[in-house]
């Protein structure tokens, strides 16, 4: 019943008591904020940086090139556009050197539109870590998945970006995570740092927690049909699977999957539930020009052409330079419900 | 201009022995009554946020003896031979002291059509003045001393030029490479750049405080190694600041060589609306000023008090003006993508 950003800091947690991260840093990950969105609270290898983000990546890097192992966190995806010729530099390590130096790291960051953060608090990048061969990318829509993803990410000999939908960070779960305990309000109380705490005094008290890996690349099937498959991640994937209870009532049966893994991708996921319901549709706020679905759609088209019986179909942040504040500019410019049923709609209502 | 021989000044002051001030009265009083409109702006935002009339708020409450004096010595117009302003997201207390009218602001902050800078885009504080040379506030920290070493080159070569360019910031944000780039640049040899190069440092990042990452010990220092000329000023003083800024933008203006200033300021209401916008027990400039005024017999509490007031009408009338203002278009977001807003929807090529 954890909210994602407990998941997170559990996940730590396990990680830094059981898997050897000795490092868990960036801009007010340390006391006494423990993190803009609270993930790094509490926890015991947790520092504050410098306000430099290409900083924090090439620690991270270095870091992994001795083979220890840490977490590093760019405060809002919005601001890891400085790094990107460092983050290209860990993609292409291990490929350049021919394999003699790997980076075991793992960078998190906050993505996505949908807390009304204007301009700069709503960018995506899952699309633009598509473009960065040699990073593993992930992006969980619930508690369970992100514990089980940070554990894979650490444990992964390669760089892997860890994107955190920052709109759900507050949203619970109804799966609990291993040894996490079943009154929510008790875990409250044991791991959420109080605001009151002015001293600084205040330690948490860690549920027994246990092993649990959702294995990179694998995707899931968060609502089970028969028409149209929707496939999306991070915080869209609420949307999609509210959409297939509504459709329900009134008879269509939408079957949607969580790809959870950016890449590697669960192409055997997708094709199997495509061949199954003959038409798709793809939904991610990153801006649609270039956006990883399309590569997804493209592949559809190749490989299922003739067993599809409508186009494939992506729905995704409209090309614009920023999200704009005010509500009328950002519901018009990332994928809003209606959105999605209208495309559902069309796509179940093609005849081939 | 030490810290140290100010608080030996004020110590003075106290004891009655009273210097006459500096700067002449009406300057003084123009400066306070700037101070002034701008705090009570400021607490106005942070009224329309508390209220639910706005997402965020991010500003400068604590930071009017620096920006207000700022604002009065721009050399203010459009183009290289005026002052350009490269401000971040505390640029209230200046714009203020430029002209701009309250409404403006919280046409910002509530995202209005109307609102000049954004179309109701972006968050508070985030300005722009194309008139005044006031480049658009974004809010990745730092790029804006870069930009600065641009708009300073064509100002360098302007025939007969004595703009400037100003960038304003943080302390925490001085870790980006933008900022040592904003070092090496406006200081090559025979090369210098016009540049007003400032920091605001209130000794904190977000949560993190300047004294877990700073190894230098004042920021200035780091101008040294540049042979950029330096001072460290006590923000908090309206006079003292007026007059280092005085001074320095005309050795700026006649050198066209940069000045690197660091002004230690308060941070009254923490970082912003993300950290509760509450206020913290720090230095209050805007008292203490108002403090030296009265001990000096140029101001009464009651002209403050009716001056408060008078402020307050305004930003309570710009406020409900605002609430009955358009709000931006959803088809809005795809104007100004291009210049004249030409076509950037690909479904219409
Ligand atoms: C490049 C970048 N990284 C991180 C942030 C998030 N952020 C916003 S304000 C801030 C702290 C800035 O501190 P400082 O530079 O001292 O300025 P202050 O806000 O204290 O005036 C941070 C980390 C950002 N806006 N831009």
């Amino acid at each position: 019943m954890a909210k994602l950003n407990q998941a997170i800091r559990m996940a730590l947690h396990y990680a830094e008591e059981n898997m050897g991260v000795r490092d868990i840093f960036g801009q007010d990950v340390g006391a006494p904020l423990g993190g803009v969105f609270t993930v790094t609270q509490g926890l015991k290898t947790t520092w504050n940086t410098p306000l430099d983000e290409r900083g924090i990546i090439s620690m991270a890097m270095g870091i992994a090139m001795t083979g220890e192992r840490c977490v590093a966190e760019i405060q809002f995806c919005d601001y890891i556009f400085n790094t990107i010729d460092l983050l290209k530099i860990a993609g292409n390590t291990n490929w350049v050197s021919n394999g003699n130096y790997t980076l075991p790291m793992v960078v998190m960051t906050p993505v996505g539109a949908g807390i009304r953060g204007s301009v700069y608090h709503s960018h995506s990048f899952d699309s633009w870590a598509s473009r960065l061969p040699g990073w593993k990318v992930v992006m969980p829509s619930n508690s369970l998945d992100a514990y089980g993803l940070m554990l894979s990410a650490v444990a992964d000999p390669n760089p892997v970006l860890y994107l955190k939908p920052k709109a759900l960070m507050r949203v619970r779960s109804d799966e609990l995570i291993p040894g996490e305990p079943e009154d929510q309000r008790e875990l409250g109380n044991m791991i959420d740092q109080p605001v009151t705490d002015a001293r600084h005094t205040w330690k948490p008290k860690w549920p027994k927690l246990e092993d649990y890996r959702v294995p990179i690349g694998e995707a899931k099937v968060t609502r089970a049909g028969e028409q149209i498959t929707v496939v999306s991640w991070g915080r869209h994937v609420l949307l999609c699977n509210k959409l297939a209870d509504t459709l329900k009532a009134e008879g269509h049966s939408v079957e949607v999957i969580d790809l959870r893994s950016i890449y590697p991708y669960d192409w055997q996921a997708i094709k199997r539930s495509v061949k199954k319901t003959r038409r798709v549709l793809f939904v991610n706020e990153d801006t649609e020009v270039t956006n990883f679905a399309e590569h997804l759609a493209y592949r559809v088209t190749q490989e299922l052409f003739y067993e599809i019986d409508a186009p494939p179909r992506v729905l995704a942040g409209k090309n614009l330079p920023g999200i704009g504040l005010h509500p009328h500019l950002e519901d018009n410019s990332v994928p809003q419900a209606h959105e999605i049923e209208s495309a559902v709609r069309e796509i179940l209502a093609e005849v081939p | 201009m030490a810290l140290s021989s100010v608080s030996v000044k004020s110590k003075m002051a106290k004891k009655k022995t009273r210097k006459t001030l500096p700067l002449s009265k009406d300057l003084l009083l123009h400066m306070h009554s700037l101070m002034l409109k701008s705090r009570v702006l400021e607490e106005r935002l942070i009224k329309i946020y508390k209220a639910g009339e706005a997402f965020f708020w991010i500003g400068a409450p604590g930071e009017e003896a620096f920006g207000v004096p700022l604002g009065l010595l721009v050399h203010k117009g459009q183009g290289p031979e005026y002052d350009y302003l490269h401000l971040h997201y505390r640029g209230t207390p200046t714009l203020v002291a430029m002209g701009m009218p309250m409404v403006d602001s919280i046409r910002l902050i509530m995202n209005r059509a109307t609102d000049p800078s954004t179309g109701g885009r972006n968050f508070s504080n985030h300005y722009c003045y194309p008139q005044w040379n006031v480049t658009p506030v974004s809010s990745p920290i730092e790029v804006q001393y870069g930009l600065a070493l641009g708009t300073a080159q064509v100002q360098k070569r302007f025939p007969k030029g004595r703009g400037l360019s100003i960038v304003t910031g943080g302390d925490a944000g001085t870790a980006e490479g933008d900022f040592a780039s904003c070092l090496v640049w406006a200081s090559r040899p025979k090369r210098e750049l016009p540049i007003l190069i400032t920091v605001q440092n209130n000794r904190w990042g977000i949560s993190t405080d300047f004294e877990s990452q700073h190894g230098e010990t004042h920021i200035a220092d780091r101008g040294k190694a540049f042979n950029i000329r330096t001072s460290v000023i006590d923000g908090n003083d309206a006079i003292e600041t007026y007059m280092a800024l005085e001074s320095e933008m005309a050795y700026i203006r006649k050198t066209r060589k940069p000045v690197l200033l660091e002004a230690r300021v308060s941070r009254l209401y923490g970082h912003s609306s993300a950290t509760g916008a509450n206020l913290i027990p720090e230095e209050d400039c805007l008292k203490r000023f108002q403090k030296t005024l009265l001990e000096h017999d140029l101001l009464t509490e009651k002209e403050i008090k009716a001056l408060w007031a008078e402020y307050e009408e305004e930003g309570r009338a710009a406020q409900e003006q605002v609430r009955a203002e358009p709000a931006p278009t959803a088809e809005s977001v795809w104007e100004n993508i291009y210049v004249n807003s030409e076509n950037g929807d690909w479904r219409k090529f």
